[in-house]
């Protein structure tokens, strides 16, 4: 019997039900979890009462059973200035721990690897756990390789090309990595500390800038909280719109992804049709909702934009002729000799090592995970449509580009089965796509919470909502698939060399703001 | 070889004429926006207006009994259009909304952004090479995502003699994008202080040149101001492809 509440993503439930533990029984529980092969998707700390930031913090998690398809929330009793950390037992909350750590100034007691994550503002009222020389951003010690032909390299935040910041440093010996060491934090906007109170026009709007590339993702995750707080349920149309759009930025940024990641070894045929084929698919977001990254388009209880019959049209045949011109810029990539000797064997990441880790996404699936929200967590649309999850054993450059390429043929498939069932009238009616606006904010169930669960392009996307007793958000957290993922770059680069690291990196292809927030 | 050639000339030419003919852009984009004189003149002393309360950025205010909006601040998400029950707030088709000046960003009824090219030295300096180092400074990876679109083949940057350059030493130009919050002004500024002079300063996007939404929030992200003199603000979130090429030609005075 395991002391945890098991409920279903976008079903809330009231706090109370959740049963509070204590250090070690929270710790036993976590453990039996892992062991019955649930991950991590969010572990976080808030205070009690939430609207009280001095208040003594509980500290939450939600486990995610794949196989079950549903989500194991527990939380602690109150802790004060620690907690047990359970990172060497269960490494994939390695960053977590840091991540309460840093934001609550509460010591995970035993943490093997306790450094800071993002450098925020100090907090009033709670002291740094790291002191006074992990102020600022970049400033801390870096794990160091020592010995006489051991040398170090650090490269950004700025880096070469048109990217966001971080700091990478790799210790290495001659020609090989020993270990690649990355801290960011440079993008941190304080975006979760912005969100607490009744959610308004900007609430959504900073969703979609959770990380941009990912508009559809975090807003659909964060509407889907809203609606589940608030008992809305959108129309078949809508849902069925959604599925388009969410499909068409992961189509947009994996075919970006194959482009640059043919850049990153000099093969320029497929780098150049790729780029002009990403934003083909842009356009047609563009199309749907006028907007390339997809704003506007999703909001609580709907949709922003419908599609009618000539639109869907559209949509469809200009969809079929960029996916051909797809498949013909990877097909001579994959012809390329040269080039798939630098994608095989490079930046291998283990099953094993993926699964520690609590990896999501392409990323873990190229590692032999068979994990995807759209197929394990259904909502909306997804739950009519049946498909296999695509995965490759290697772990190496070869197999994340090989299952992107699989996904795009799917996504494909997918928006053309989704648009087969859209009714163009009902898909035309902008009352029944978007019943709510912006002056009618939904009303939310109070003391409740719920998870909302995405399979955004770069993996799952976790939003956990708290609600106070007023029906406000007490705390919202969330948790971007790179911040699992940033590790497993890490990892993947060891027994590489230096200049295997940009295409590791585009083989990841992980958000530097959505892991700062 | 052969296989590359042939799919070559499968995936075509792409690169789009522009400036030399008017760009294709969705007909839902929603750029220019243009407030009734009528309409909001009476609706801006009513108490507050819905286009105010809708809009996520503070993008829209009253002055002085006028409504202003602020594209500087302005995401263009069509909220405060969907808001406004008279219809009096439009998002045209117009692309072109790069201002020189900051205040030449805020729109009322009639009121028009302002263009103006730099002046004879500096064109004749830049006119036809400028290469710019970017930087993200809390970027959402949208303004940095379509940077790099401009490069592709279908607008193709560098035909103009404008392209990204990996180091500022080589920089005539910084491309900011980005709220600039306190954790990347440093790099920033770094940055800016290794490119030589004279040198010009891009503000790209809602957030790098007024912070957007996040100029509330407590790392203190207001953008490239007031720390920097931006030469050019291309507003957006983030500005189409075109919006952010259109800017730069006019400021090196080739539109």
């Amino acid at each position: 019997m395991i002391r945890a509440l098991e409920m279903k993503p976008g079903t809330p439930v009231p706090q109370a039900e959740i049963p509070a533990l204590d250090q070690e029984e929270f710790g036993e529980a976590m453990l039996a979890l892992a062991a019955q092969d649930c991950r991590i998707a969010a572990l976080f700390a808030a205070p009690h009462p939430l609207a009280d930031p001095a208040g003594r913090l509980r500290i939450w998690a939600v486990m995610a059973d794949d196989a079950a398809g549903t989500v194991w929330v527990l939380r602690s009793r109150a802790i004060k200035g620690q907690f047990h950390s359970l990172t060497s037992l269960l490494p994939q909350l390695h960053l977590f721990e840091r991540e309460i750590a840093e934001e609550w100034g509460v010591l995970p007691e035993g943490h093997p690897w306790l450094k800071p994550v993002r450098f925020p503002p100090p907090v009033p009222g709670r002291a740094s756990v790291f002191g006074p020389k992990n102020e600022a951003v970049g400033h801390m010690d870096f794990f160091r390789a020592t010995g006489s032909q051991a040398h170090e390299v650090a490269v950004g935040p700025v880096h070469a090309g048109v990217i966001e910041p971080g700091h990478f440093r790799f210790q290495c010996h001659g020609e090989d990595v020993l270990h690649l060491e990355i801290s960011l934090g440079y993008q941190h906007r304080g975006v979760e500390r912005a969100l607490p109170g009744f959610p308004g026009p900007r609430t959504l709007a900073l969703m979609e800038t959770l990380a941009g590339d990912t508009t559809m993702g975090h807003g659909l995750a964060y509407c889907r909280a809203m609606e589940s707080l608030s008992g809305t349920t959108p129309c078949p149309e809508a849902e069925i719109l959604r599925l388009v759009m969410l499909e068409l930025e992961r189509l947009a940024n994996h075919t970006g992804d194959l482009g640059a990641l043919a850049g990153d070894v000099g093969f320029l045929p497929t780098l150049s049709f790729c780029g002009r084929l990403r934003g083909d698919f842009l356009n047609l977001s563009a199309l749907v909702c006028g907007s390339r990254f997809g704003r506007g388009m999703v909001r609580p209880g709907g949709v922003g934009f419908g599609l009618d019959r000539e639109r869907t049209a559209l949509l469809r045949e200009r969809l079929q002729a960029t996916l051909a011109d797809v498949e013909g810029a990877i097909q001579v990539l994959w012809d390329s000799g040269t080039s798939m000797r630098r994608f095989h064997d490079t930046g291998v990441l283990s099953r094993e090592d993926a699964t520690a880790l609590g990896l999501v996404g392409p990323a873990a699936r190229a590692s032999g995970l068979e994990r995807d929200v759209r197929h394990d967590f259904p909502r909306g649309w997804y739950e009519h449509l049946r498909f296999p999850i695509p995965t490759r054993d290697e772990g190496d450059v070869f197999a994340r580009a090989t299952v992107r390429h699989l996904e795009i043929r799917q996504s494909v498939n997918l928006i053309l089965n989704a648009l087969s069932a859209l009714d163009p009238d009902l898909a035309s009616d902008p009352a029944r796509l978007a019943p709510r606006t912006a002056a009618s904010p939904p009303l939310l169930a109070r003391d409740a919470l719920t998870v909302s669960l995405e399979e955004g392009w770069r993996g799952e996307i976790c939003h956990v909502c708290l609600t106070g007793p007023d029906g406000s958000i007490g705390r919202y957290k969330v948790v971007d698939p790179s911040f699992h993922n940033w590790f497993g770059l890490a990892l993947a680069l060891r027994k590489g060399q230096i200049s295997d690291f940009p295409l590791c990196n585009k083989s990841f292809n992980l958000s530097y703001c959505g892991h700062d927030l | 070889m052969f296989s590359i050639i042939a799919q070559r000339l499968r995936q075509k030419k792409r690169t789009i004429s522009f400036p030399a003919a008017a760009p294709t852009l969705p007909d839902r984009f929603r750029g220019l926006p243009e407030l009734d004189p009528g309409i909001c003149a009476t609706c801006a002393v009513s108490c507050p207006p819905p286009c105010i309360l809708a809009c996520p950025a503070k993008a829209m205010f009253e002055e002085n009994g006028a409504m202003r909006l602020d594209m500087g601040r302005c995401t263009f998400c069509g909220s405060c259009e969907n808001a406004c029950p008279h219809g009096a707030v439009r998002f045209t088709q117009g692309y072109s909304l790069s201002a020189r000046h900051r205040d030449d960003l805020i729109l009322g009824p009639g009121l028009l952004p302002r263009m103006e090219a730099l002046d004879t030295r500096m064109r004749k300096l830049f006119g036809r090479s400028l290469k710019l180092r970017q930087v993200s400074a809390g970027g959402c990876n949208a303004c940095e995502a379509d940077a790099n679109v401009l490069t592709t083949v279908v607008f193709d940057l560098s035909r103009f003699g404008i392209d990204f350059v990996a180091s500022p030493r080589h920089a005539d130009g910084l491309y900011i994008t980005g709220p600039v919050p306190e954790n990347m002004r440093e790099g920033l500024m770094l940055t800016l202080e290794a490119l030589p002079l004279p040198r010009i300063i891009i503000a790209v996007g809602a957030c790098a040149i007024s912070g957007g939404l996040f100029a509330d929030l407590d790392t203190s992200a207001k953008g490239a101001l007031p720390h920097l003199e931006p030469d050019l603000f291309i507003p957006g979130c983030p500005p189409h492809p075109v919006t952010a090429l259109d800017g730069m030609l006019r400021l090196l005075g080739r539109i």
